[in-house]
């Protein structure tokens, strides 16, 4: 089990990474979702090795790893443009690993026949790298970091240069190759999508700090912070004026609502609306239809002052609409 | 057809950028090589003896240049790792002085060897007055060590240049990616860096070999014609021995290994660019005692190494440390200008010899016929280069190969076409011009290829004239490169030494064929001359490299 305890980074005296704690279960596939600059990549070169934290302790099963140098740790790393070396194909890539740990020709054949297989390369071996397609490339670095068999796999934004459909299939099947393996997984990534698809538990990194973590659903369902509500593309966000301990008071009307934090009457606050279908607890906005988008299956209404919905009926602009929704309190 | 026939103008317009390029490198290149071909594979040169001899210097300067390559490689090396992997103070300052010798003349470098460990330098002369000696106790010039050290001071920028550029492209990840498998520094040094490295290192290595192999001023002044490798017998032969025959046998055979090597070159130079794209640079500062050490001791060998010579020689030429003969009792030691002053003076009063100082202005002449030449030629060349067509495809090369030449083969051609005797002045600048076009091509070509046709449209339709186009569009663009390439030309001029010492009147000497014959004669005050022509020569061309670094575009000229 890999365990954080108060990672902390600076890069030229600013700080990048700061207080950082979590655990890594057996089996597990954790992603660390966050924008780029966030210190994601940093966080998994020093849990490598590749680079000493400031402060604060990696630790395999309650060993410090501080002493531990990087080709010891036997944990796989895939980088985000795969790093393949450019002077061996496929075959000796794979195999790469192995040989630094001085395993027999035909063990290493064994191996490589059964990862090769995992990746669905087998028939590749003596190709150049350089002449593989993205995606290809991309399984060839997956086998080399799961031929060893490393006790942690690190993927840096590992779907990063592939187009949408292929990143689909991968994602996938990568997710099949974990399940299947066992092996724990942190998984970083920008894309929520590919995040949301691979983990099993998520933790949101903003401004070097984990601002949240949880299941994809509940990070989904309950973003706690402006920043992560933004970031997850929940994108009405309304400033609002406690009146009393129910009753809010905004710019497109007064609205009652629940909140997991007290608030004293007249403190402000941000509220997500998201559009909601069946509920009775429901509010409704009252709008005038400022702009209609036709976006693939439906259309992006947008009203005045800036909320936007997205509907299955094209709704005429100037006209008046009423829209069900629920409001959730962002502190 | 008024499409055909805008390509039959296009193609016009092409060749007449071509006719003065050609036509000149056709007469002062092209009928001399071949002249040289037909002098040399004559039945009557083709003989056991000759070719005995052809064997003995082919085989001596293969030698030489291996050797120096080898001694390159050993500092060169560690240097690139130095400048790729670190972050030091003084770092870029350290990067310039390894690169400063590249461009000097080879005059000069000698005259810097010679004034540190010659037999009239600092550390002999210190040596003699703190022991008592009465002859210098190291014997360097004269010597294959002399040699070898020269080319090592030459050519260790092209290593560093070559592979600490491959190695700062090389993707950090690779090693780490080998780290996180299980490697050891040593096994990804060996198994990942090395392999990535190797076309960048052969490639650095056949450049120097190159030069190694091509060197004449460095072998003539410092080692001394016993050392004779191809382009020094080619001088003996022809000068000398006056046995031009064998003499183009040689710089056929001189002519036939620069082709192989430069064409092996440039096939290994384009899979060292293929290899890797750039990155950012991944450079830290020493940390472990290991790495200060490493940074420390081979901070301290480059700057003793590269510094040393250069500060011997000017410091050198304001010194005496010597008695000149018939002046024991007059003279003082110390600080002088004398050695300056000196060059003023014609002290042998006869027509023929001139005052030292008319060298000077001989070179500077020559240096602005060159410029003026170069510049004429290599205009349309760039030109026409800059949007390469098929004719331009098959003419790129062919514009290059007097850079595979040497100066001394150049020479030998100008002279076997010319004569020896109806030299006219007029030969050396444009020998001048033929070793600087390829450079001032190169140094204009993507100049003009950068300005895209669109500016110039985007000018004419806002009410442009052709001319004010040209005025106000390609001129503010390319008289920068323009000037550096100017600059260059100039100081190739300047400091050209092989076929200069071929063709030069000896009643029009050059500022290196001055030195070289003050070196060649005994006495303090003809060493003290040589010593101040040469610092002279130095402070000129080092405020050419200057300037011309300071013009340089950015991403433009390496090797």
């Amino acid at each position: 089990m890999l365990e954080i305890r108060g990672i902390y980074k600076a890069y030229e005296a600013q700080p990048l990474l700061q207080s950082i704690s979590f655990l890594v279960g057996t089996g597990e596939t954790i992603c660390l979702l966050g924008p780029s600059g966030s210190g994601k990549s940093t966080l998994l070169r020093m849990i490598a090795g590749l680079e000493p934290p400031d402060a604060g302790q990696i630790l395999w099963d309650g060993n410090d790893l501080a002493s531990t140098p990087p080709h010891l740790r036997d944990f796989g790393l895939v980088f985000q443009d795969y790093a393949l070396f450019p002077h061996l194909d496929v075959f000796d890539n794979a195999a790469f690993g192995l040989r630094m740990k001085n395993w027999k020709s035909d063990e290493v054949k064994t191996r490589l026949a059964e990862v090769l297989d995992l990746v669905n390369l087998r028939g590749f071996e003596h190709r150049k790298v350089t002449d593989l397609s993205g995606g290809e490339q991309q399984r060839v670095a997956l086998a080399r970091a799961l031929a060893p068999h490393p006790r942690l796999l690190m993927f840096d934004e590992p779907l990063g240069a592939l187009d949408r459909a292929l990143r689909e299939d991968l994602l996938n099947e990568l997710r099949g190759i974990l399940h299947r393996t066992q092996i724990p997984a942190i998984y970083v990534t920008h894309d929520q999508d590919e995040a949301f698809t691979i983990a099993d538990r998520v933790l949101l990194l903003h401004d070097g700090q984990i601002t949240q973590e949880g299941t994809p659903a509940d990070v989904w369902s309950k973003p706690n912070s402006v920043w992560a509500a933004q970031f997850l593309g929940l994108g009405n966000i309304i400033e609002g004026k406690i009146i009393n301990g129910k009753k809010v008071e905004t710019k497109v009307g007064n609205f009652s609502m629940k909140c997991r934090h007290k608030h004293q009457a007249g403190e402000k606050v941000h509220l997500l609306v998201r559009p909601l279908e069946t509920s009775n607890e429901a509010n409704q906005i009252r709008g005038r239809v400022a702009d209609v988008v036709f976006q693939q299956d439906r259309f992006k209404v947008t009203l005045d002052g800036g909320l936007y919905f997205y509907l299955k009926d094209k709704p005429k602009v100037g006209q008046m609409l009423e829209i069900k929704v629920k409001l959730e309190c962002l502190q | 057809m008024p499409l055909l026939r805008n390509m039959k103008t296009i193609f016009f317009r092409r060749i007449l950028l071509w006719l003065a390029p050609l036509i000149f490198l056709g007469v002062f290149f092209f009928y001399p090589f071949l002249r040289i071909l037909a002098f040399g594979l004559s039945f009557e040169t083709l003989k056991a003896n000759n070719l005995q001899l052809a064997f003995h210097v082919l085989f001596f300067t293969f030698y030489q240049a291996s050797l120096s390559t080898l001694l390159t490689l050993l500092i060169g090396l560690p240097s690139a790792y130095l400048f790729a992997r670190f972050d030091f103070h003084g770092k870029s300052l350290l990067r310039a002085l390894t690169t400063v010798p590249f461009m000097l003349p080879t005059v000069v470098v000698a005259a810097g060897f010679n004034a540190l460990l010659g037999p009239r330098g600092w550390i002999n002369l210190t040596f003699m007055h703190l022991f008592a000696l009465n002859s210098p106790p190291i014997q360097f010039v004269g010597t294959l060590g002399a040699i070898l050290l020269a080319h090592v001071f030459y050519n260790t920028t092209i290593v560093i240049r070559i592979v600490s550029n491959a190695l700062s492209r090389l993707d950090p990840k690779l090693e780490q990616a080998a780290r996180s498998l299980g490697a050891n520094e040593r096994r990804v040094w060996w198994n990942v860096t090395l392999p990535l490295l190797r076309p960048s290192i052969f490639a650095a290595s056949l450049l120097v070999f190159l030069f190694d192999f091509t060197s004449f001023g460095v072998i003539l002044l410092l080692g001394g014609p016993t050392f004779a490798t191809l382009e020094v017998e080619i001088y003996i032969q022809a000068l000398q021995m006056l046995n031009l025959p064998v003499a183009a046998l040689l710089a056929f055979i001189q002519l036939l290994c620069t082709l192989v090597f430069s064409i092996l070159y440039t096939r290994l130079s384009t899979r060292v660019t293929i290899q890797s794209a750039p990155r950012s640079p991944y450079q830290h500062k020493a940390n472990a005692t290991k790495e200060k050490a490493f940074v420390f001791v081979l901070c301290i060998l480059l700057l003793t190494f590269f510094i040393l010579p250069m500060l011997a020689l000017p410091l050198r030429s304001i010194s005496r440390l010597q008695a000149d003969r018939g002046q024991q009792t007059q003279v003082h030691y110390g600080l002088t200008t004398d050695y300056y002053t000196e060059l003023f003076i014609n002290r042998r009063n006869t027509l023929f010899y001139v005052p030292p100082i008319n060298a000077t202005l001989n070179s500077l002449g020559y240096a602005c016929a060159t410029v003026i030449l170069s510049l004429l030629l290599g205009f349309p060349a760039a030109s026409a280069l800059a949007k390469p067509g098929r004719l331009e495809k098959i003419l790129d090369p062919v514009l290059i190969l007097p850079l595979g030449a040497s100066a001394v083969t150049l020479a030998l051609g100008f002279i076997i076409v010319f004569g020896r005797l109806l030299i006219s002045p007029w030969l050396v600048p444009l020998a001048h011009t033929l070793v600087a076009l390829p450079f001032v091509i190169r140094t204009l070509q993507p100049a003009i290829a950068s300005i895209p046709d669109r500016l110039r449209q985007a000018a004419t339709t806002l009410g442009a004239s052709p001319l004010r186009v040209w005025q106000n569009v390609d001129w503010p663009i390319l008289s920068r490169a323009t000037l550096s390439a100017a600059t260059f030309a100039f100081t190739i001029s300047l400091g050209e030494f092989g076929a200069t010492l071929l063709l030069a009147r000896p009643d029009y000497p050059t500022i290196p064929i001055a030195i070289y014959n003050f070196l060649s004669q005994p006495g303090d005050l003809n060493y003290g001359q040589a010593m101040a022509m040469a610092t002279l020569l130095m402070a000129l061309t080092t405020a050419g490299i200057l300037f011309i670094e300071k013009q340089r575009l950015p991403g433009m000229g390496e090797f």
